[in-house]
């Protein structure tokens, strides 16, 4: 039987040195099996190893989060374990953001595995849903005994590189990532099958649960025109000759921001579309027609604003992923608010 | 009743010989008469032509379309109907010649970036209908100048003649299967079994300007309002494809030719359906576009008694405003509603994956998360020019790795996502 050497983080609590008032103790570690540790060794039939147990107080790690990551990552380097476990936290915030947190930092920055246990609204999920399987639990200890079996069944599965079934099965919170399988039957098949099933009323399961999309309010008007900066963008990839910063044609992996000062209008063979989503032709014949620099020329000698931005923003927006665009536009924004832009003018494609 | 009969010759290899013919399974191509036919396109600087057959080491890129060769049996009725020909016959009857197992691939320098990629072996062939056919890919090289419009008109062009010449050449050799599909009235079909779910069936085709366009009966669909169609008239190549949308998720004209929701519906009708007919529907940008183009689609439906709709998106982006908007159409007046399509989830499946969506889409397929990294390996032979990788859809600078191994998403994979559900990949949520 393999034994599986597993670095075990907890907080001062669950580390049996006290309770609230005990919050403050800066991380320690010790090299025995603490507490819930044996449970996992022994639900393990002892292939589980506890080689080290990491306790810190949750204030102490709330407080001085980056501290107690670069001691605990410098710890499990050290011992370079087959797995890290932390938790379980149940509905406990500060614990569960530090158990989110380190699992995170071990399994991006050491490649190392980790499972952790949490109650579904626990702050340290979001932290690291992304990159592990968190199993759920309600929010006490007392359901520990079952907890700890499910952590050990999933671990195995994660170690082993074997197929991983969905959520409600194998008892972890839902990551919100889709990752692609074949199924038996091709995608039309299963189209008429569904449609059959939904004109007789009978039960059918989607593939593809609707996403919910935030809503973005408009920003209030620009109060006074005739005093403010205006910058324009776009996501219609209107880049300088050559694309030099080479954003892709699709799914784009940035954004960029080039200089117009000084230019009174995009010339042809100047600028060009990166864009993989529409006909180039017009555009790369007139660039103006996607980022209006000239038409913007044209109004700030009417004094329609103070004055133009002299950067443009920029990427592609074409078949990008929803989170992505989400970045860059907040960046986009951050950037022009940042250099005392009042409003922009975007365009789209 | 109307009728078409597909008459199927089965393809199992491909060569080139000194007559266009078939012998057993192997088609033999006459290299020089395919290459002067294609040079009668005087837009055309020169045309080259290669064989890449299922398993074997080859990577073809950039390709813009590919083609099933089809051919009609009867004299003055033609395959591609629109393309090259007398239009005063009626589409979808009669017999048509299909040479199945074999394929034309359009390829030659980049027309834009939306063009794709074909591996015959290896990790990328797992993804691809196209890599378990016998290609004949046609190299197009334009005269030095050709605008971008020219250029892709002449590719089309030559890849539907193509198509048609070498079904033409081998039409009447002996062995084949034959399959019959009805080209019905609808009187016909609401006589048959008045008691089925009655079932029509959406088909967007893109049309959106270079390499973002369909032809319907040879006219380009953005200028078109949707049209109900036969089943049979999309199996006999009324719609070509021009679009090079992600290739991942473009309709090619194969696509069109085989399209499966068609033939799975046609295999339910008359026992759990009535499959009443296929409204072909163009996507286009504008929004009142869409909104005309939508209400169109809703109106010939309804007229026609549906109760039922699949509706396949055509691309990803922008067509998810047409097919949410729809939806609601069709579910707000109870016909309901079934949409095939494919994500954009992000390299790591963890964004949204549809650019619009609507409560009312309650049963969705689909065929895959198009953002998939993979990394393809090298391969004995590239047919086209293998530098495109890093600039088409799906491949950044970078893509090319040293060893000529591919490091792209599946977006840029002819046909591994189609949404038409040609294939079995999906998402599943963990």
């Amino acid at each position: 039987m393999t034994k599986i050497r597993v670095v075990h983080y907890m907080n001062q609590f669950f580390g049996q040195i006290g309770g609230e008032d005990k919050a403050g103790i800066p991380p320690f570690a010790t090299n025995d099996p603490v507490g819930i540790g044996n449970v996992f060794q022994l639900a393990s039939n002892n292939r589980y190893v506890i080689v080290k147990t990491i306790i810190c107080g949750d204030n102490y790690a709330a407080e001085n989060l980056e501290e107690v990551k670069a001691k605990v990552l410098e710890w499990i380097k050290e011992e370079n374990p087959d797995l890290f476990i932390a938790g379980p936290a149940f509905a406990a915030g500060r614990y569960g953001t530090s158990c989110g947190t380190l699992c995170q930092a071990v399994i991006t920055e050491l490649g190392i595995p980790a499972i952790s246990a949490m109650h579904p609204v626990n702050p340290g999920v979001d932290i690291a849903k992304k990159d592990m399987f968190i199993v759920e639990t309600g929010d006490s200890a007392r359901e520990i005994s079952s907890v700890v079996p499910k952590m050990i069944r999933l671990a195995d599965k994660v170690l082993n590189k074997e197929p991983i079934g969905g959520p409600e099965e194998e008892g972890y919170i839902p990551r919100g990532i889709r990752i692609n399988v074949r199924k038996a039957k091709r995608g039309s098949r299963r189209a008429v099958d569904m449609l059959v099933k939904k004109m007789n009323n009978e039960s059918f399961t989607t593939e593809l649960p609707m996403p919910v999309f935030d809503t973005v309010p408009p920003a209030p008007p620009v109060s006074d025109m005739s005093d403010a900066i205006i910058a324009i963008g776009t996501e219609g990839g209107i880049v300088p000759r050559g694309n030099p910063d080479r954003i892709e044609a699709h799914n784009a992996s940035k954004w960029c921001h080039y200089s117009i000062e000084g230019i009174e209008s995009l010339k042809k063979g100047d600028y060009e579309v990166a864009h993989g989503g529409y006909d180039p032709v017009p555009a790369n014949e007139n660039p103006n027609r996607v980022l209006p620099l000239d038409a913007a020329r044209v109004l700030e000698k009417e004094k329609a604003f103070a004055r133009l931005h002299n950067e443009y923003p920029v990427t592609v927006g074409n078949v990008t992923a929803v989170k992505s665009a989400e970045r860059y536009g907040k960046e986009m924004g951050e950037m022009l608010m940042s250099q005392g832009v009042q409003g922009v003018i975007l365009t789209s494609t | 009743m109307e009728t078409l009969k597909l008459r199927r010759i089965k393809v199992a290899d491909v060569q080139f010989g000194s007559v266009t013919e078939i012998q057993g399974k192997t088609l033999f191509i006459n290299k020089e008469e395919l290459i002067s036919l294609l040079l009668e396109d005087k837009q055309l600087q020169s045309v080259d032509v290669k064989l890449a057959r299922p398993g074997e080491s080859k990577r073809i890129v950039p390709v813009k379309d590919v083609i099933e060769p089809r051919t009609k049996l009867d004299e003055k009725t033609y395959t591609f109907p629109g393309f090259f020909c007398d239009p005063d016959f009626i589409s979808g009857r009669g017999t048509t010649i299909v040479l199945d197992g074999a394929a034309i691939v359009t390829s030659g320098k980049l027309v834009n970036f939306q063009e794709g990629l074909i591996d015959m072996s290896g990790k990328g062939a797992e993804y691809s209908v196209f890599s378990k056919k016998n290609n004949i890919v046609l190299l197009f090289e334009p005269v030095p100048g050709l605008g971008k419009h020219e250029h892709e008109r002449s590719v089309r062009n030559g890849g539907v003649k193509a198509a048609r010449f070498i079904a033409e050449a081998v039409k009447n050799f002996g062995e084949y299967e034959e399959a019959e599909y009805p080209a019905a009235t609808l009187l016909e079909l609401l006589g048959s079994n008045a008691a089925l779910p009655k079932v029509v069936y959406i088909c967007q085709t893109i049309a959106q300007g270079l390499l973002h366009d369909n032809y319907f009966y040879g006219l380009n669909a953005q200028g078109c309002l949707p049209v109900l169609m036969n089943p049979t008239e999309l199996m006999d190549g009324a719609v070509v494809s021009g679009n090079c949308a992600a290739p991942c998720h473009k309709h090619t004209t194969y696509h069109h030719q085989n399209n499966p929701i068609i033939e799975d519906l046609l295999s339910e009708h008359e026992k759990k359906i009535t499959f009443l007919g296929v409204i072909v529907a163009p996507v286009r940008t504008a929004f009142v576009e869409k909104e005309r183009i939508c209400n169109q689609v809703f109106k010939i439906a309804q007229m026609i008694g549906a109760e039922g709709a699949i509706v396949s998106e055509d691309g990803g982006g922008n067509p998810e405003a047409d097919l949410m908007m729809l939806t609601r159409l069709f579910e707000k007046n109870g016909i309901k509603t079934v949409l095939v399509t494919d994500e954009y989830a992000g390299s790591d499946g963890a964004s949204a994956g549809l650019a619009d969506v609507t409560p009312e889409a309650d049963a969705v397929v689909t065929n895959g998360n198009g953002n998939e990294r993979v990394i393809l390996p090298p391969m004995d032979e590239v047919i086209g020019h293998i530098e495109c990788v890093d600039v088409i859809t799906g491949g950044h600078s970078g893509s090319l790795l040293p060893d000529g191994s591919v490091a792209m998403e599946i977006a840029g994979i002819m046909g591994s996502t189609n949404e038409l559900g040609t294939e079995n990949l999906t998402t599943w949520a963990i």
